[in-house]
């Protein structure tokens, strides 16, 4: 990148800068006419000059010029206008000047302010460019928030400078220039004075500053050191808890900050150290005025008059070049942080920006050999991992490398991924070294996963079609306000460097997936799914998620279908006793008063869980019913049970998970809620502490809880207050429940709730898993299982894809490998989470998914056991770096060597 | 049955008669009340133990598998705990358990019934007892089964 800050804001904006530059210049003469206006309107009209006779007017918007050689041109010889009149037009002219000069302003403001922003846009966008360019190694080096924090944090202060880069010093420059030559044609001796003063504020001022662009880089430097340890802390915290070094971290972040303090605190005592001797020079000219220019005039030298007119232009010196010189720290300061992000981002061995470049149309496939030609590869301590090595992977070929601890295998394969560059030697494609192939071959025909997986924060379908994602390959057609966006996107993206590829196009590459569409796509995301044995767990996923209803439309739709096949089949197979169906005009026993209470589900906060019972309206349905009373003896019941129970009990107990009613930490508040509610009636009580005892009274089971507390009265009390609650639910309420209905789709409730309409009762322990393959089989049978992984796609992973498992991450990479369907597979170790029953099944589904459809890739697979290699053409066997046994698994059985020492 | 009426079964329970019933009840709240009519099967051999059974009412039959099939070597009545060996040793099941009538049963989960042995001492000196029994009984068994060769 371009080292100098000034030479990349003048190559990207001196047509900008000279533009508005133009501006300013032009804008002086407005400027300089409202200082003159003043004059002529006191002057004139007010104290009278020329209009000495009663009657007398003046010419008004006379222009004359006079012309060299010509004489006097007149061009229009004005209006005739009386004092008065006079007086209003000059008024007028001068409040239409302060209407240009205000114009001017904005225009100016505005113009450098998108300036800014526009090469702001620039630097991040280029140096996001060029973090995507940077070779593997750089990224062993660099903590990702410190890069963050410069793309973010450190360039953003350019933006404000670059609009005044240029045209703020020619201005000051000039005003101040003015000022100068003023004072000498008045007086040559004070003139020397002042340029005398002027000099060593120029020169004295930037030394004492180069300290200060010490501190500010240092200041820069230990910021961005925070914010990266900052990230480290967050990305470990796993590690901090475990082994009990927070207060460690506590110290190193105290120390970071009394560091940072210190040098900004260093900062601030020389910024201000120099503002304060800048104002006294600037004060000190006056003195020397005063004293040499009054001795000159005692001594009759230098008459008053010149004096005071030095000391009144000295006036308009001080501003300007106070401006200058601020000016001319946000240059430094803002020059050194260019620098600093700058060095980060110089790296040398950048990639090439043609093997990243845009490829709209599909590579042909890779049909030449995949190889190592002496490659020896090193870690970042120089040690070898491998050492000359050279072999060839045929098109077609499945591979097994075998490996022992220091083998070197994994080197291979990252070499071959390209994730790692060769220290001698090279990896080639037939002819063609693999280092110089475009992405656009090695990303699209080949794949690569490995036990280190990275997913980003985005729904499990995201992170599965995102190697597909090579180029947008749909054009977008946009009507009417939405057109006129992206033309005006388009538009700024160039000028501000940046690429116009539209993000909202499909991106999705189908036909290297084997689909034509985003119809059939599925098709294949099953597929891989299954052959990685995730599909069960996405499934799972799914049912326990609320779908989408504006993507998952068939469920919904036939939600009274499912719930009818589910209730045959429970009967069909003897279960009916495991689920209690909810239904309209009946209690059910397994679910919570609450629940039947409400039968519905709480879309919005205002009647779920703990706010139902607080609910004015909700209140007031359960008095008219008559079981305010009744739920407040059995909320006191249920809170002396539970406190006797669990009182005892240290708050960290494991037995709190049993208790549905109150957590462990309300336990002391309920036990001194009872000791002042105990012997009170309940007309005394106040509505606060009824809502408090009531709502747990909400949250009971009879047959999980067994205090016997419910009776068949008491449930069909509750049926009818059901049906009041509804019969008159105020429309503020209305979006806040979704009320069960048989025929119809609950999108607030999960897709299992919605599918069971019940709930499974507590006393079959194995009970819910039985319920949930039922519910899989009817799914299947009636053809949305395929809705369901769809549901369960919509899965958020979280971030770095921690919301899944280990296992389910690599299982996840594989897949995400296979639906590329690549000419070169290369499996780097990539299920060493999982156990080796389950590695073996993983290992056969994904060989027979690559080969499905007569495709035939060339398969390279590090294995974790070397059991696994049966299952391959071809066995590869290092030690220490070295190639030592190749051939077929039969033959290298018979043999003696290391391979077969390693499977015994 | 209530929760009231579960702690006088479980005070009945030899393993359990010594511990206060406040504890009980707190042990009755905390384990799952299941049900299972005849036929269907507790547990079987070979499962990961996460579970003692304490049975309330009913009969079950204890089955062992073997080459000609499962063979029944003993039964329980209620106010019989089953499947507490398992939990102990972190084994798996040693038998098949198979509700031999309509059956009520109190399911501890195994991370409780762990945390009851080590607060109360008492329960784990009767467990300790029960076992030491069980294993003079099938010495003897071994000894007239070999002396009867």
């Amino acid at each position: 990148m371009e080292p100098s800050l000034a030479r990349y804001i003048w190559t990207h904006t001196k047509k900008q800068q000279l533009w508005i530059l133009m501006i300013v210049v032009l804008s002086m003469i407005p400027y300089f006419m409202s200082f003159d206006l003043p004059k002529l309107i006191v002057n004139g009209p007010i104290q009278g000059g020329g209009f000495e006779q009663p009657g007398a007017t003046q010419p008004f918007m006379r222009l004359h010029y006079n012309l060299p050689f010509i004489g006097e041109v007149q061009f229009f010889s004005g209006f005739q206008l009386d004092r008065k009149e006079t007086l209003f037009a000059l008024s007028v002219v001068f409040l239409l000047l302060v209407i240009i000069n205000g114009l001017f302003k904005l225009y100016i403001n505005t113009y450098k302010g998108r300036l800014g922003e526009r090469m702001l846009r620039r630097i991040r966008f280029d140096l996001v460019d060029r973090v995507l360019r940077f070779p593997p190694v750089y990224f062993k080096r660099v903590k990702s928030a410190e890069v963050a924090t410069m793309v973010k944090d450190e360039v953003e202060p350019l933006g404000g400078f670059i609009g005044d880069a240029f045209v703020q010093p020619v201005l000051l420059g000039g005003q101040a220039l003015t000022a100068m030559l003023f004072i000498m044609v008045q007086n040559l001796w004070l003139g020397m004075i002042a340029a005398v003063i002027v000099g060593i504020q120029i020169v004295l001022i930037p030394r004492m500053r180069r300290r200060l662009i010490v501190l500010g880089r240092e200041r820069q430097l230990t910021a961005r050191a925070l914010s990266g340890r900052v990230g480290e802390i967050v990305d470990g915290i796993g590690a901090v808890h475990v082994h009990d070094t927070s207060n460690y971290e506590r110290a190193d972040i105290a120390a970071r900050l009394g560091l940072i303090f210190k040098i900004r605190f260093d900062l601030y005592q020389w910024k201000f150290m120099v503002k304060f001797l800048n104002n006294f020079l600037a004060q000190v000219t006056p003195f020397l005025f005063y004293m040499i220019g009054g001795y000159l005039v005692i001594q009759g030298r230098l008459d008053v008059g010149q004096l005071v007119a030095v000391i009144g232009a000295y006036k308009d010196l001080p501003g300007p070049m106070k401006e200058l010189i601020d000016w001319d720290q946000a240059r430094q300061d803002v020059q050194v942080k260019y620098q600093q992000v700058v060095e980060q981002f110089t790296a040398e061995d950048l990639i090439a920006p043609r093997i990243g470049a845009l490829t709209i149309d599909d590579p042909a496939p890779m049909t030449n050999p995949l190889s190592a030609i002496n490659l020896s590869m090193a870690d970042d301590g120089g040690a070898m991992l491998l050492d000359r090595i050279s072999l060839q992977v045929k098109p077609g070929e499945t591979v097994a490398l075998v490996s022992t601890t220091t083998g070197g295998a994994e080197a291979l394969a990252e070499a071959f991924a390209r994730l790692n560059r060769p220290d001698s030697g090279r990896v080639a494609s037939g002819a063609d070294d693999l280092l110089e192939l475009p992405e656009a071959v090695t990303g699209r025909r080949m794949s690569y996963a490995s036990s280190d997986v990275f997913l980003f924060q985005a729904s499990l379908r995201d992170n599965l079609l995102y190697g597909l994602k090579h180029a947008p390959l749909t054009s977008m057609t946009y009507d009417g306000a939405a057109a006129d966006q992206r033309r005006w996107s388009i538009d700024e993206a160039r000028r501000s460097g940046n690429p116009e590829l539209d993000i909202h196009s499909d991106w999705i590459n189908y036909a290297s997936a084997g689909a034509t569409g985003p119809h059939d796509l599925f098709e294949a995301v099953r597929r891989v799914l299954d052959a990685v044995v995730l599909s069960r767990d996405i499934l799972d996923l799914g049912l326990r998620s609320s779908a989408d209803l504006t993507r998952h439309t068939e469920l919904a739709r036939r939600i009274v279908e499912l719930r009818a096949a589910l209730r045959t089949r429970l009967e069909h197979e003897g279960l009916s006793g495991l689920v209690a169906p909810f239904e309209p005009g009946a209690y059910n026993k397994e679910a919570t008063i609450g629940q039947n209470l409400l039968f519905g589900a709480a879309a919005g906060p205002e009647l779920a869980d703990r706010a139902l019972a607080a609910n004015p309206y909700f209140a007031s349905v359960l008095k008219q019913a008559g079981l305010d009373r009744t739920f407040y003896e059995m909320g006191m019941e249920i809170a002396e049970q539970a406190i006797e129970l669990f009182a005892d009990l240290p708050p960290d107990h494991q037995f709190f998970q049993q208790l549905a009613f109150m957590s462990a930490e309300e336990i002391p508040a309920y036990e001194s809620l009872l000791q002042r509610l105990k012997n009170r009636p309940y007309e005394a009580v106040s509505e606060n502490d009824r809502a408090m005892i009531i709502t747990l009274s909400f949250t009971y089971i009879e047959p999980r809880h067994r205090f016997g507390l419910l009776s068949d009265e008491l449930m069909s009390k509750i049926v009818a207050a059901r049906n009041r609650f509804y019969e008159n639910l105020p429309p503020e309420l209305q979006n806040a429940v979704e009320r069960y209905d048989p025929a119809k789709y609950i999108a607030a409730a999960t897709v299992m709730d919605n599918v069971l309409f019940g709930r499974v009762g507590t006393n079959h322990p194995d009970a819910p898993d039985r319920i949930r393959s039922i519910v899989y089989d009817i799914l299947d049978e009636l053809g949305l299982y395929a809705e369901l992984l769809d549901v369960g796609l919509d899965f958020n992973v979280g971030s770095g894809g921690r919301r899944l498992t280990g296992g389910q991450r690599q299982k996840l990479d594989v897949a995400r490998a296979l639906i590329k369907r690549p000419d070169f597979l290369i499996l780097n170790r990539p299920l060493s989470a999982l156990d080796q029953r389950m590695q073996d099944k993983v290992l056969r589904n994904v060989l027979e998914e690559a080969r499905r459809d007569g495709h035939s890739p060339a398969i390279v697979w590090v294995v974790t056991n070397p059991a696994m290699a049966m299952m391959f053409d071809r066995v590869i066997v290092f030690d220490s770096g070295r190639l030592v046994e190749d051939g077929t698994h039969e033959t290298l059985l018979a043999g003696s060597g290391i391979f077969k020492e390693l499977l015994s | 049955m209530l929760l009231k009426d579960e702690v006088g079964m479980l005070q009945r329970v030899p393993l359990f008669s010594a511990i206060e019933p406040t504890k009980l009840k707190l042990l009755a709240f905390t384990s799952d009340r299941v049900s299972y009519s005849a036929g269907q099967i507790l547990f079987r051999q070979g499962d990961e133990g996460d579970a003692a059974y304490v049975i309330l009412s009913g009969r079950a039959d204890i089955l062992v598998d073997s080459d000609s099939g499962p063979i029944k070597v003993a039964e329980l009545e209620s106010n019989s705990i089953v499947g507490e060996i398992a939990i102990l040793c972190n084994s798996s099941r040693t038998a098949t358990v198979r509700a031999a009538s309509p059956l009520e049963a109190l399911r501890i989960r195994k991370d409780h019934f762990l945390r009851l042995m080590r607060e109360f001492p008492e329960m784990t000196i009767e467990i300790l007892r029960v076992l030491a029994d069980r294993l003079s009984h099938t010495t003897a068994d071994l000894i007239d089964a070999r002396s009867a060769k």
